[in-house]
């Protein structure tokens, strides 16, 4: 089960930082959140190889949607992230239609237009949306009628580290999937897949439609804790970041996508404070390194030490 | 009703370029037909052709006596066509054994199970480990194909067509790159295929024509020169003289 050490370790990391970091515990939440949002990127783009600039389409969808959901129907919030998996899914399943029918470049401008289109009707229709001042005014009802939301956050971070754990490991099942497994092929080569009887586009499509559920559930959970949604959901640069994130972890690995995430944001948090103005060199520097020195990611940093020391036989193809 | 493939008249233009012109064949269960000819005349487009990657400008293709000509590529391997790529084209990153998964999983229609592993099956499992030991993969078997010599890599090429369990097999060129030490285990997987199979051989190395095939189709510019039993199409001069004269020096 060594498949289970790392994932044990970066949940054991979270419940410690609770109580180490008792101060940062909203900064600590958008981690988790965030882990969320690059876990559904690693699904589509990771696993089944679909080039996507474009996934904050399905978060601010989801954001929105549960936001919308909590100030006028109810205010559960489970019942809140099923709304909000619900619109990320249906916002998927309608453009991954025309996107997946795209290869390369055009499938890329195509997922940032997507995005882009959202953004503009979100601003559009201020009515709904609250446009450029952001949807205010969204209250949730305790987690199970149970715990109440705090200002400090406490139920919050719990909150989302919950939602992420099971969002991680329905991830990791479908990976290990006959579903996951064709998704990699998809990913190796859609000739052959296409070859041996699949139907790359309706598989694509499928991949799609459950990272934009997982996408939209990160989006709710942003709504539902920051108590606003503002046009960035829909930000090119949300989704262009998270893909850095999952690029800096590793790409095709689900553990890869929470240690990317994790030290991107933290170099961000760290470096911001120290210099406002300068820190995107760091973070620019931390990218080159890794795609230089690690194309694998961070993930493949201890295998990558031992394979310096000794000689490299053979690797396990069993990856999370 | 007529049983296995009946391919009349099947043409092809790429442009002002005709690549297949007037193709007729016929494979039926258990035929061992060669297709040889120089390079560029026009085998691997026929392959495609039957398969529908490609679509043909002319002709019909028929499949126990119904016309799968505009069926898609998926279509056909449901039905039970399938071909090795003359270019290897494998799930590199993916190790010997799952690459030989996903296509029994796909057959049997699995693929859309998200819920269970798809490692540990004892059916495809046991039929995996069959084609493992069929090619001599067993060594390899837990290795990424990236892993793998080329020679290597045409063996999991062609078990992992064999996978599909097709009714016609159209195998594109097997033994290119394979080293001729290695050159048996190919001859030994086609002449230990199915005895109902239909199977066409591309393929240069004449070697390995003359003792798996039954009959020879000899291609040229797009348009069968001759066809017959390896024995007549040995002593073919004009074969001899365009196709083989050059291997002979
Ligand atoms: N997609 C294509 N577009 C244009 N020409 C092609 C294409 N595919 C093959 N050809 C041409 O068709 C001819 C036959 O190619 P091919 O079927 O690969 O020959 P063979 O397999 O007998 O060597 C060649 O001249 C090749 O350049
Ligand atoms: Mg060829």
């Amino acid at each position: 089960m060594r498949n289970l050490i790392l994932p044990l370790a970066c949940l054991l990391a979270a419940v410690a930082a609770f109580f180490v970091f008792p101060y940062d515990l909203a900064f600590l939440t958008r981690i988790v959140i965030m882990i969320v949002f690059v876990l559904s990127i690693d699904l589509v783009l990771g696993y089944a190889g679909i080039p996507t600039l474009g996934q904050a389409a399905m978060y601010g969808s989801g954001a929105y949607a549960a936001g919308l959901f909590s100030i006028h129907v109810w205010g559960d919030p489970l019942a809140g992230l099923a709304v909000g998996a619900l619109a990320g899914a249906a916002i998927a399943a309608l453009s991954g239609l025309v996107v997946m029918r795209a290869r390369g470049l055009t499938l890329i401008m195509l997922t940032i237009a997507v995005a882009a289109i959202l953004h503009e009707l979100a601003n559009r229709a201020r009515g709904l949306t609250g446009g450029a001042d952001g949807l205010r005014g969204i209250r949730v009802d305790p987690v199970l009628g149970l715990f109440e939301f705090d200002f400090i956050g406490r139920t919050g971070y719990w909150y989302a580290l919950a939602v992420a754990v099971a969002v991680f490991v329905l991830l990791a099942v479908i990976v290990r999937s006959p579903f996951g497994l064709s998704l990699r092929g998809i990913h190796e080569s859609p000739a052959r897949m296409t070859a041996i009887g699949a139907s790359v586009y309706w598989r694509q499509i499928t991949a799609y439609v459950i990272g934009g559920a997982v996408a939209g559930i990160a989006g709710a959970l942003a709504a539902q804790i920051t108590q606003l949604v503002s046009l960035e959901v829909f930000a090119f640069a949300l989704s262009a970041e998270a893909v850095i994130m999952l690029i800096l972890g590793g790409t095709g690995r689900l553990t890869g996508a929470v240690i990317g995430t994790t030290l991107f944001m933290t170099v961000e948090h760290i470096a911001a404070a120290n210099d406002p103005f300068n820190w995107l060199f760091v973070i620019g520097a931390l990218v080159l390194a890794v795609v230089f020195f690690l194309p694998a990611g961070l993930i493949a940093l201890p295998r990558a030490l031992t394979g310096l020391i000794v000689d490299k036989g053979g690797r396990d193809a069993d990856r999370t | 009703m007529p049983t296995g493939l009946e391919v009349r008249g099947l043409s092809k233009r790429f442009g002002g370029l005709v690549v297949a012109e007037g193709i007729d064949l016929d494979l039926a269960p258990g035929a061992r037909t060669a297709l040889i000819g120089p390079n560029g005349a026009g085998k691997s487009t026929f392959a495609n052709l039957v398969t529908g990657i490609l679509r043909p400008s002319a002709g019909t293709i028929r499949f126990d006596g119904r016309d799968i000509g505009r069926l898609s590529e998926r279509q056909r391997v449901s039905l039970g066509i399938a071909k090795t790529f003359q270019i290897t084209n494998l799930f590199t990153r993916l190790t010997v054994r799952e690459n030989l998964r996903l296509p029994v999983l796909e057959r049997e229609g699995r693929c859309m199970r998200m819920f269970r592993p798809a490692q540990g099956d004892p059916e495809v499992e046991a039929e995996v480990d069959a084609l493992i030991r069929q090619f001599d993969l067993e060594p390899l078997a837990d290795r990424p194909v990236s892993d793998l010599a080329y020679g290597q890599q045409r063996l999991v090429e062609m078990a992992l067509t064999l996978a599909l369990r097709p009714r016609v097999l159209i195998l594109d060129e097997p033994a290119a790159g394979v080293p001729s030490s290695e050159t048996h285990l190919i001859t030994d997987a086609i002449e230990a295929l199915p005895g109902d199979l239909a199977v066409l051989i591309i393929e240069h190395d004449m070697e390995l024509v003359f003792r798996v095939a039954a009959s020879i189709v000899v291609l040229v510019n797009g348009r069968i020169l001759t066809e017959g039993t390896p024995d007549t199409i040995a002593a073919d001069p004009e074969v001899r003289r365009l196709y083989l004269g050059g291997e002979d020096g």
